[in-house]
């Protein structure tokens, strides 16, 4: 019968209409300044630079290895290496970036900077709520705008973070293995020529408990 | 006390006009009664602006605007700003006097009649003989205003949009004079007051409504799908389809032009509901006669806003036609059913008082109805979309 | 001879005018029919609501749109460079005026149809629209068919050349 659809379709918004005063799993809508969603363990808009421990200039996993300056598909990152060195997290002595930009209202959020970076460095943020009111200056994030700290990471991307952590470990104990044979090494030339420079490693423990310990240990390197 | 509350915009008007001398009173009262037409419709259009957003998220399953004032109540005000200090962008090929106009044609024209209008007892502007005579003449006169918009913005959007719109209007224009042809049939007068006055009759307390008849029942359902195509709204909103022509023949239009056209819309969405009312469904008059105490106007004004809420569920649900199959069933299924219904009204009207007639009329009604509806269904002229092309 | 009268008339001669004297086709049009709307209130004026109402109904809501439409079907609303007026201009003319000529003469002339004091105008009897329509259905019933079979025909005609186009296109 003709009309029939149309009636139909009439009851069906009807219902809607109806249902959604009725129930409220029906609204779908978040009503976002007062409501809000955690985001998603993938969510990504912008990169930021993580640190260790408290200090955010001491604490920078940055290198200055400018590999991610190189790969940025727009170039919206720009970094000046530092003519002098200090330790990172493995107690290397590295360069570390005097200057680190990244212009947001150029990054695509593409994360080939993550991807790229060795040191674990640069992670991806989830904070979207940039507007502001200097178009230019407001946008060009640098070294102190960008540095966030571990425990941050870990609150927006805890399984990615957990990961990063036991990653970084590894790497450690690796490298503590290894200072441990050159120390090993040392030693037993040392037994030999005892007047040899000690690595800058104050204090060696075991692998610690994983978790959170992890990462003040990871800087303990330092 | 009834009596004041039913007269009290008259009663109003006469204490407000007292106080002038007595040869500018008539003119003062006609001047009264205009500036009160221009000043309550959109007052009303706001409140169904309002009605539209908010109704039309819950049909689906969103809020809807809830951010100015309580519940979102001063989001009109808010639009109406918006649209105030917006920028009037006249495309420089534009043909500035035409283009400027357009809208205020619109506008003129769409207001104009209300005047012959009957919103409660003794409320009409003018009473006039040929009232729905005059009512037709001035909203055939609106195609002319949307040509002019879509011409005169040397835009093909707006062009096109007009093209549509006149077409649409021109096609279902003849349905809506035949649909309402029945009624003039039957009450003998082209006045809008005694077509009123003859619905205003009860019996066993129910009153006389034109809808509660069979020709009046299928002439009410022909005349408000010839209203939706005449004031372009959804299901027959090609003219402003936006996902083919943006906003049809007023693309080109912004700031208080704009809001111009969007008064016009809803103003004429509401004369032409005010006409449906009045022709249909008893105009001022009380659905029931122990209701006889509520003032006429109230159940003008709950009429018309009914018939929007109508128009706004419509929307909600409807998804818009193509052009081919709006011309289709304007021309092979509205025209004819009209006809026929005209003459089911004739038949009505010569078989005398009776339950024969009821009979007779509903089943050559239904019959017809069921027969056309089956074969323009077969043909493809009426009925479901075809997704030929798209396939 | 009221105000009113001469400012419609004045708008119905100027729309008129402009209709000859404007450039462009649709400005041409639009003007006509602010010459159709002036008429129309002549009409109503008059007290003659119907011819007032079908002046506006079928001038303005049908003849003035199908005017329009011819001309943009047909690139009309592009003007032409070599102006617009045609160089027979001065035939127009004499034709029109004697077209003038003889209605104004046949106007002058005509006894008035409405008994009254010689000369002076009288206040015309008021026509309501019952009273058309019963003229239109009682007296005047055959001219009336005559006319709507006349149209029916001009329908289907132009209904047949249309097909026919459709046609020969396949």
């Amino acid at each position: 019968m003709l009309g029939e659809g149309i009636l139909k379709g009439l009851g069906e918004t009807a219902r809607n209409f109806v249902g959604s005063y009725v129930s409220a799993e029906r609204l779908t809508t978040i009503q976002y300044p007062e409501e809000r969603i955690a985001p998603i363990e993938a969510t990504r808009d912008f990169p930021f630079l993580v640190y260790d421990g408290a200090d955010w200039e001491a604490g920078l996993r940055c290198v200055a290895c400018q590999i991610c300056e190189k790969e940025c598909p727009p170039k919206c990152i720009y970094i000046v290496k530092s003519t002098d060195k200090k330790p990172d997290a493995l107690g290397k002595l590295q360069i570390y970036p005097v200057r680190f930009d990244i212009d947001i209202s150029v990054c695509m959020s593409c994360q080939i900077c993550v991807e790229v970076c060795p040191f674990e460095a640069i992670k991806m943020d989830t904070q979207f709520e940039l507007s502001t009111t200097d178009r230019f200056g407001g946008l060009l994030y640098d070294r102190k705008e960008l540095a966030k700290s571990n425990e941050y990471y870990h609150s927006i991307h805890p399984i990615e973070a957990k990961k990063v952590d036991a990653h970084l470990a590894e790497e450690k104990m690796k490298a503590d293995a290894k200072a441990g044979a050159a120390a090993a090494a040392a030693a037993a030339k040392a037994a030999a020529a005892p007047v040899v420079a000690k690595p800058a490693v104050p204090a060696t423990p075991a692998a610690a408990p994983a978790g959170a310990t992890q990462r003040a240990e990871g800087e303990k390197q330092g | 006390m009834i009596e004041k509350a039913d007269q009290i915009f008259v009663l109003l008007g006469h204490w407000l006009v007292s106080f002038l001398p007595v040869w500018l009173q008539p003119a003062a009262m006609v001047l009264l009664g205009v500036l009160a037409i221009i000043v309550t419709f959109p007052a009303l259009f706001a409140i169904t602006v309002l009605l539209e957003r908010k109704g039309l998220g819950r049909m689906q399953n969103r809020y809807g605007p809830n951010r100015v004032g309580p519940f979102g109540i001063f989001q009109p005000v808010a639009d109406g700003i918006k649209s105030l200090t917006k920028e009037d962008i006249v495309p420089t090929s534009a043909d500035g006097v035409v283009h400027f106009l357009a809208p205020v044609f619109l506008v003129v024209v769409v207001f104009m009649g209300y005047a012959v209008l009957p919103m409660g007892r003794n409320m009409t502007l003018v009473s006039m003989d040929a009232g729905l005579l005059f009512f037709f003449a001035i909203g055939a006169s609106t195609e002319l205003s949307v040509f002019m918009a879509g011409w005169s913005s040397r835009n093909k959007y707006s062009l096109l949009g007009a093209m549509r719109a006149v077409a649409q209007m021109i096609s279902y224009e003849v349905p809506l004079l035949l649909s309402s042809l029945t009624i003039v049939m039957m009450t003998g007068s082209l006045s809008l007051g005694k077509i009123v006055e003859a619905q205003n009759q009860y019996t066993w307390g129910l009153p006389h409504w034109y809808i509660f008849t069979p020709w009046g029942f299928a002439g009410f359902l022909l005349y408000a799908v010839a209203t939706t195509a005449e004031s372009n709204r959804s299901p027959f909103d090609l003219p402003e389809g936006e996902s083919e022509l943006v906003a049809g023949y007023f693309t080109e239009y912004s700031g208080f032009k704009f809001a111009l056209f969007f008064l016009g819309e809803y103003v004429g969405m509401m004369s032409i509901s005010g006409l449906g009312t009045t022709l249909f469904l008893g105009g001022w008059s009380a659905p029931l006669q122990i209701l006889g105490w509520v003032p006429s106007w109230c159940w003008f004004f709950g009429k018309v806003m009914m018939s929007m809420c109508v128009f706004i569920w419509m929307r909600g649900t409807l998804p818009r036609l193509r052009q081919d199959q709006l011309m289709n069933f304007a021309w092979k299924f509205v025209l004819p059913l009209t006809l026929v219904n005209l003459m089911v009204a004739a038949t009505w009207r010569f078989l005398g008082a009776g339950w024969e007639r009821w009979v007779i009329c509903s089943a050559i009604l239904i019959l017809v109805y069921t027969l056309m509806g089956r074969s323009g269904m077969r043909r493809g002229h009426i009925g479901p979309r075809s997704y030929r092309y798209a396939e | 001879m009221s105000i009113v009268f001469f400012a419609i008339a004045g708008l119905s001669v100027a729309g008129a005018l402009a209709a000859v004297a404007l450039k462009n086709t649709v400005h041409c049009a639009l003007a006509l029919t602010v010459a159709f709307a002036g008429l129309a209130l002549l009409f109503l004026e008059l007290d003659a609501q119907f011819a007032g109402f079908a002046q506006i109904l079928v001038y303005i809501g049908a003849v003035a749109i199908l005017v329009v439409f011819a001309i943009l079907l047909t690139r009309g609303s592009e003007t032409p460079k070599d102006g617009i007026y045609s160089t027979k201009w001065l035939l127009g003319l004499v034709t029109a005026s004697g077209i003038f000529a003889v209605l104004a003469w046949a106007v002058l002339h005509s006894t008035w149809a409405l008994p009254g004091p010689e000369g002076a105008p009288t206040a015309a009897p008021a026509v309501t629209v019952m009273d058309i329509g019963n003229a239109l259905m009682g007296r005047y019933v055959l001219p009336l068919e005559i006319v709507a079979l006349l149209l029916t025909s001009a329908l289907i005609g132009a209904v047949i050349v249309a097909m026919h186009e459709k046609e020969s296109a396949q």
